[in-house]
């Protein structure tokens, strides 16, 4: 068997086009993916029972189903009921709904882990019930967690190779669409492969870094 | 064209349901397997073959299942063996799953103190004893939960072989979709047994989880 990555890099390109797209997506759903799940991590924390509850419903339909799908039922399945929305809508929505929930059992767990002591400190200082959950619980609770957040948001990025499956133009797209031209189907996709390896061990480096300077402090 | 009753749909689905749980089952066994071999190895050997591990779990978890469904449907073509979407599905989740569960399971021997190799050792208990009677036993009780919740992520993963043309519960789902042109109650089908298949998993592992910190403390 005889390899030629050249037939592969010359349309790097494509390939340059795919990276963007998926930081892209990626950096959208980790912003919106990750105040969704600390508004819920709060409502499952201390909301009301219908809100816990709905919430609770929401993380576990999530959690429980494939992302593939969850993916073809927005994108195929609600412009049925009337919703119609562009691929790279539909992924950016299935990729927030996905991150959201995971973030809402990361975050909560952390949230859970804070001192009784802290909260009551705070309140005895007269802040409001929002100051303590943003200024009190979350900081402390983020830091806690911030490893396991670094690995979905990662998993999230890596999952969403799967939105080329209704056509949007992110890195695994183009290496199908270069394979498709030239045949050379091994070698895009080792290429590809290697690609999604550095974004995400560029990405895990980012967010450790990131994370303390700008989320939480030192 | 005949019309496809709501029974008709979820009927299919159901067959196809069977594929998905084959699937793995068969990923989740291999996995296990292979990645009791790799633990095996890492605890045994030196420190080059500890790092090759390792590499190995990084490339695995580092890169999109999807790449290495394809890498292993087009890879295995490559060294001209005739491949099936059974075949590459079946290579790619067992390595896929070995790489995960050999990483939990180190982390979970990791875990048992370093007093107890000491204490077996010093009983003059050879590596295979140490294991057998002393590590492993302790290991395993911290082991079950979360490979239990890994096999959530297995059946997940099995929804992807359909991008290469195994027909299991999603794939069924596209091509019933395309059939009948009602993509939403079908992908609601689809979702809801995906969901009844992992639910009960993701509850049995919670509720182990919290029997061993019920334990311990």
């Amino acid at each position: 068997m005889e390899f030629d990555f050249g037939a592969v890099l010359v349309d790097w390109r494509l390939l340059a086009k795919g990276i963007v797209w998926t930081i892209g997506l990626t950096a959208i759903a980790t912003v919106i993916g990750m105040a969704l799940g600390v508004a819920c991590a709060w409502a499952r924390a201390s909301g009301p029972t219908w809100l816990r509850w709905v919430v609770g419903s929401y993380v576990e339909l999530i959690r429980n189903t494939p992302f593939i799908v969850q993916l073809f039922f927005i994108f195929f399945g609600l412009p049925a009921a009337g919703v119609m929305l562009t691929p790279e809508t539909a992924s950016i929505i299935a990729m927030v709904a996905n991150l959201g929930a995971y973030a809402t059992e990361i975050i909560r767990a952390g949230i859970e882990a804070t001192p009784k002591g802290q909260i009551e400190a705070a309140v005895s200082l007269a802040l409001n019930r929002m100051q303590v959950f943003l200024r009190v619980v979350l900081p402390p609770a983020m830091k806690k967690v911030w490893p396991a957040m670094v690995s979905q948001i990662i998993i999230v990025m890596l999952g969403s190779a799967v939105c080329s499956q209704i056509s949007v133009e992110e890195l695994s797209y183009a290496a199908n669409l270069i394979q498709s031209r030239n045949f050379r189907a091994f070698e895009a996709f080792i290429i590809a492969t290697l690609l999604y390896l550095a974004l995400s061990v560029g990405l895990r480096r980012l967010l450790n870094w990131a994370g303390p300077k700008y989320f939480f402090g030192r | 064209m005949n019309d496809f009753s709501l029974w008709d749909i979820l009927r299919n689905l159901l067959l196809a349901l069977r594929w998905t749980v084959v699937l793995s089952l068969i990923a989740f066994i291999g996995g296990g397997v292979v990645g009791g071999l790799l633990l095996f190895l890492r605890l045994r050997a030196g420190k080059w073959l500890d790092r090759a591990i390792g590499t190995y779990v990084q490339l695995f978890q580092g890169t999109p299942l999807l790449m290495q469904l394809f890498l292993a449907y087009f890879g295995i073509a490559l060294m001209g063996v005739e491949v099936s979407a059974w075949t590459a599905a079946t290579v790619a989740l067992t390595l896929y799953t070995s790489a995960y569960l050999t990483e939990i399971w180190r982390g979970c021997v990791a875990s048992i103190s370093k007093g107890q190799w000491e204490a077996s050792n010093s009983l003059a208990l050879s590596f295979g004893e140490q294991l057998r009677h002393v590590i492993l036993p302790q290991a395993v009780k911290i082991a079950t939960a979360p490979t239990v919740g890994f096999l959530v992520q297995v059946v997940k993963g099995t929804a992807l072989a359909s991008v290469i043309g195994f027909v299991e519960l999603t794939k069924a789902g596209s091509m019933i979709s395309n059939a009948t042109f009602r993509p939403f109650v079908v992908f609601s089908c689809v979702a809801l047994l995906y969901f009844a298949l992992c639910f009960p998993i993701s509850l049995y592992a919670k509720h182990l989880e919290r029997k061993i910190n019920v334990n311990r403390r």
